[in-house]
């Protein structure tokens, strides 16, 4: 082929190609779904599942890889994705609650703005506090006869999504001593379960793994649920376990406790941020409305697949699977708080654990 | 004994599964994968579960299973090569592999100790496989034994090894276990979030730096430079020795050790919370124990590889009771493994407490295919074995360029950072100086791995522990001297004081002169002003995140007191004692005919050029200047072995959908894959 008619061809499939771009397609292309955490956490088990499932629905059946950006608690892969801009739409980036939490924290290492990004999904779930036999026989639906006891928890750091539980069982006026530095719930679990720990939490999926067979076996008693969302955005009872009570049930019944107030706005506040928006799924900065709606689409005919509940049960719960303007919604309430709340908690975590985040 | 009504029928339903040719053909398929996944270093087995996570979504559980046991099986198997034959620690199962392995390669007998690790690790797979089969029923009180005390007390029986490879003078191989365990605490505090010897202007440092990378930098870095600059082959004369069968036979005159150290593996990694780092070391030290002439280990001791070689696979089969039984990752690749299972079939088989219960003959299919996809594994690599240990005769000049390549993509993966590549050098400077001043690699690097568990159990456990001597102290005592506590204390006691007894007949680095005292002096300055800064970086964190302290504090005191005390024993003794050990000075450093630095320039440039213009490009530079000038290769053969690097690059990284450290060059303007 000589020089001249490789030009005339490149510029016939440049023809060609220019009117197709109107219209999204993917076709023979590669999907990089960039995960800030590393290979072994629930994030990547999340983008894991959707990843097949995604592809299998958006036009052309690209290619969906999911790539690992760990580093700086999450900072260092949204920090690079802040950085990106629209090209060809194959970017996807997916952040949990970890990434949130610095970010609402004001974490020196945040160069990141949620704002500027395009969200297409987000997911949520929900949590499970529990206590040993002995003390879930002093619980009554309140947290009143257990005031007097001291309780040690396993955690991964105050400043996570362990905030969330940390700042209930305080809100309860139980006194909870956490163990700081193990590596996942997992192992705050085994903690419990070797009676090292005396309270714990699991995420709805974890709970439902290996808790429940704890509840079963009368070794543990479910506390209270974080609950969930409801449209007017009120706290309810978590649908994956209805019997349940909700900590807000909880609160209410216990001396002490108050369901409004700047603590309970601080809870509740980051309460949303950790768990019924926990995952979200963006479009870099500067990507087109109809590439937007393309993965909008596609996530929506994941969701509505016959099978998508069955499969989906153990990754995302019962829970629902935000898209397009919910999910804009869901990552608007998942990232901001008011200057009021913000203040509340960092000045607890100070306090209580002598964390300050300069 | 309805527990064997149970568990048997169970055990002939998982061989029905597992005997069938489709399922058999699949684990031969994953074994092949992992083979090809794990002989590079650094890689591993989470590269390539990564790899096939995509396919595993509905696939029938026993082929999907068989496929990715297949692949994880084998990874401890074949990094075997990289540690022997070019004394790299693939991954830190085979650390200890190199300090026996790669003096025996360098003995022209690669292929001895090839097959005398691949039976080990054959054997110590099925000894796991037969182990677990009895004992996953009962597992889960046993488990559940071992709490924060008792696991930081397997910590300190790991640590305790540094006294067995401290090398001739003690002191030394404490300072350098101290020195491994302050750069291990570098970074942000598991528990209260400080930084130590790190700010978040540098967001690298507060990650703290990889295993990988230290493993690659103090034993691999070091051994290149120092054979680079020989510009011979690894095996001397470039013969060959003893071939596969003699490895074999080794095996054979071993196997109590074999046995024991398989044992050793099985019920350590057994232990969630600790992973596989400590297995491998406390392995050794046992096989040196229990040798009557210890005067070969770290020159090519054949018990020094079949030890930690029976160890490491039978771990994988121990690390499968946590991962399974409760859901809880031993490892990288078992927490990818656990995720894939969710996907296989209508995803109803579910890792945890119910696997037992619901899914007992899907568990035995999990341990038998373990075993199996040993057996595969292993007849493959010993049948390589011979062929592959010629690479030790070819003139190492040819062999270096590939290595820094390997090394650097290897170190790359572990964070995808520019940075992870700069780490490795400036570690791999640390590994040549510890290695030219005499001071013990391995107690480095145990340090270093063992550096954040014993932070984070003994802050945890004496946190509990102060807990319950609130409500009283006999609940406390209890709780802190438990009967697995004081068995431990007393292996750890036995093992310091045969260790330090022992210790100066084991000269990991060989022979070493003495002549001048200026160079020793100078390094040792070096450490006591890093472990100095790292001290008083310490004791200005505030008092309320004590648990963020104590430990550098600790740690940093008694290494403090150790260069102290070198010191001024330095100071006292003539320039001929031991304590100057300098390999400049005399022997095959001092005779090669190349200078440290210029070899070391070759490696710094390949660095420097990745930063301007990309890993791809920078490595076409390198690969065609170092043939051309380095090795004085014509221009044929210098294009030829250029391209056949770069095309391995690419393959291996398309393959598994790497990315390569791109440059400043990469960030002005978009340039395609691979240079972009």
């Amino acid at each position: 082929m000589t020089i001249k008619q490789i030009a005339t061809s490149l510029a016939a499939a440049a023809m060609i190609a220019s009117p197709a771009a109107a219209e999204v397609d993917f076709s023979g292309e590669t999907i990089e779904w960039v995960i800030p955490f590393s290979e072994t956490g629930g994030s990547a088990k999340w983008a894991n599942f959707f990843a097949p499932l995604l592809s299998e629905e958006l036009p052309g059946n690209p290619t969906v890889v999911v790539k690992f950006m760990p580093g700086a608690g999450s900072t260092k892969g949204a920090n690079w994705f802040q950085e990106q801009e629209h090209e060809d739409g194959t970017l996807l980036f997916g952040t949990s609650g970890s990434t949130q939490f610095p970010y609402l924290l004001d974490d020196p290492r945040v160069r990141y703005e949620y704002s500027d990004w395009n969200p297409v999904m987000a997911t949520g779930t929900g949590g499970v506090a529990y206590l040993r036999p002995e003390d879930g026989e002093k619980f009554d639906g309140s947290a009143n006869n257990l005031q007097d006891k001291d309780f040690i928890y396993g955690s991964q750091g105050a400043t996570r999504l362990d905030l969330v539980p940390l700042l209930a069982w305080k809100m309860l006026g139980m006194n909870v001593e956490p163990v700081f530095g193990i590596k996942g719930r997992g192992d705050g679990r085994l903690m419990f379960e070797r009676g090292e720990a005396t309270i714990d939490y699991q995420t709805s999926s974890s709970y439902l793994g290996a808790s429940a067979d704890l509840v079963e076996q009368g070794k543990a008693v479910p506390m209270m649920t974080w609950g969930a969302l409801n449209e007017d955005g009120e706290i309810v009872r978590d649908p994956t376990f209805p019997d349940i009570p909700t900590f807000k049930e909880v609160c209410e019944a216990t001396d002490g406790c108050e369901t409004s107030g700047e603590a309970w706005d601080a809870w509740k506040a980051f309460f949303i941020a950790g768990f019924p928006v926990q995952k979200i799924a963006f479009l870099p900065q500067g990507t087109p409305q109809e590439v937007i709606d393309t993965y909008t689409a596609a996530f929506d005919a994941v969701r509505k697949r016959e099978d998508f509940p069955q499969i989906a049960a153990k990754r995302v719960g019962k829970y629902d699977v935000f898209i397009g303007e919910g999910a804009q919604k869901a990552t608007k309430a998942g990232t901001s708080v008011s200057p009021e709340a913000k203040a509340y908690v960092k000045d607890w975590l100070q306090d209580a654990y002598g964390v300050s985040l300069q | 004994m309805d527990l064997f009504a149970t568990a048997l029928p169970a055990l002939a339903d998982a061989w029905a599964l597992i005997l069938q040719p489709l399922v058999l053909g699949y684990l031969v398929l994953g074994v092949v994968m992992g083979l090809a996944v794990g002989v590079f270093p650094g890689l591993g087995g989470i590269a390539g579960l990564s790899l096939l996570l995509p396919f595993m979504f509905g696939m029938e559980p026993v082929l999907g299973l068989a496929l990715m046991i297949g692949m994880v099986a084998v990874v401890p198997t074949s990094d075997t090569f990289a540690s022997v034959l070019m004394g790299i620690p693939g991954s830190s199962a085979s650390q200890a592999t190199v300090l026996d392995g790669f003096p025996l390669a360098k003995k022209g007998q690669a292929a001895r100790a090839l097959s005398a690790a691949f039976t080990s690790s054959l054997f110590g797979g099925l000894v796991g496989a037969v182990f677990l089969t009895l004992f996953i029923v009962v597992a889960r009180p046993l488990v559940l034994a071992f709490g924060l005390p008792e696991m930081l007390m397997i910590s300190i029986l790991g640590l305790s090894m540094v006294a067995i490879l401290a090398g001739r003078i003690a002191l030394k191989g404490l300072a350098a276990a101290g020195l491994g365990m302050l750069i291990g605490t570098i970074g942000e505090a598991d528990a209260g979030g400080s930084l130590r010897m790190a700010t978040y202007d540098i967001p690298y440092l507060t990650d703290g730096l990889k295993l990988v990378i230290v493993g690659l930098g103090i034993f691999a870095v070091p051994e290149i430079v120092s054979l680079l600059r020989q510009d011979s082959s690894i095996a001397k004369d470039a013969r060959l020795g003893a071939g596969w069968g003699a490895g074999v036979r080794d095996w054979a005159a071993n196997k109590w050790l074999s046995i024991r150290c398989s044992l050793i593996g099985v019920v350590v990694g057994v232990i969630p919370g600790l992973g596989g780092s400590v297995v491998d070391w406390i392995a050794y030290g046992h096989s040196v124990q229990t040798t009557k002439d210890k005067s070969n280990f770290g020159k090519g001791e054949i018990r020094g590889v079949i030890g930690p070689e029976s160890s490491n696979n039978a771990k994988e089969g121990g690390g499968l009771v946590p991962t399974l039984l409760f859901g809880i990752p031993g490892s990288g690749s078992m927490a990818i493994f656990i995720g894939a299972i969710a996907l296989l079939g209508s995803g109803d088989i579910e890792v945890g407490p119910t696997m037992l219960r619901d899914n007992l003959d899907i568990t035995y299919s999990i341990v038998w295919l373990l075993a199996l996809a040993n057996v595969v594994g292993t007849l493959l690599c010993i049948a390589a074995s011979g062929g592959i240990a010629r690479l030790t005769t070819i003139r190492f000049t040819y062999l270096a360029p590939f290595l820094f390549m390997l090394i650097s993509f290897a170190a790359f993966q572990s964070g995808q950072n520019f940075e992870d590549i700069l780490a490795l050098f400036v570690i791999g400077l640390i590994g040549i100086f510890l290695r030219r001043f005499d001071w013990s690699r391995p107690a480095f690097l145990i340090g270093f791995v063992l550096s954040n568990p014993v932070e984070k159990f003994s802050n945890q456990a004496f946190q509990i522990a102060s807990f319950r001597f609130r409500s009283s102290v006999e609940e406390g005592l209890n709780y802190i001297f438990s009967p697995i506590v004081i068995v431990l204390l007393i292996i750890t006691l036995v093992s310091i004081v045969l260790g330090i007894r022992q210790s100066k007949k084991i000269m990991a680095e060989g022979d070493v002169a003495s002549g001048s005292k200026r160079a020793p002096m100078v390094f040792l300055l070096a450490i006591t002003a890093y472990v100095t800064a790292a001290l008083i970086n310490a004791s200005m964190i505030p008092d309320y995140n004590m648990t963020d302290k104590i430990v550098p504090l600790v740690i940093g005191g008694i290494t403090l007191a150790a260069c102290l005390i070198l010191l001024a024993q330095m100071i006292l003794r003539p320039e001929t004692d031991p304590i100057f050990a300098d390999k400049e000075i005399a022997g095959e450093e001092a005779e090669a005919p190349f200078g440290l630095w210029g070899t070391l320039a070759w490696f710094a440039g390949l660095i420097a050029a990745t930063y301007v213009v990309g890993f791809i490009l920078a490595l076409l530079g390198f690969l065609i200047a170092f043939f051309r000038f380095r090795a004085g290769a014509g221009w044929g053969k210098t294009l030829i072995l250029t391209a056949a690097g770069i095309a391995l690059m690419c393959v291996m990284a398309g393959a598994l959908g790497r990315d390569f450290p791109p440059g400043l060059l990469q960030g002005m303007v978009d340039l395609p894959w691979p240079l972009g």
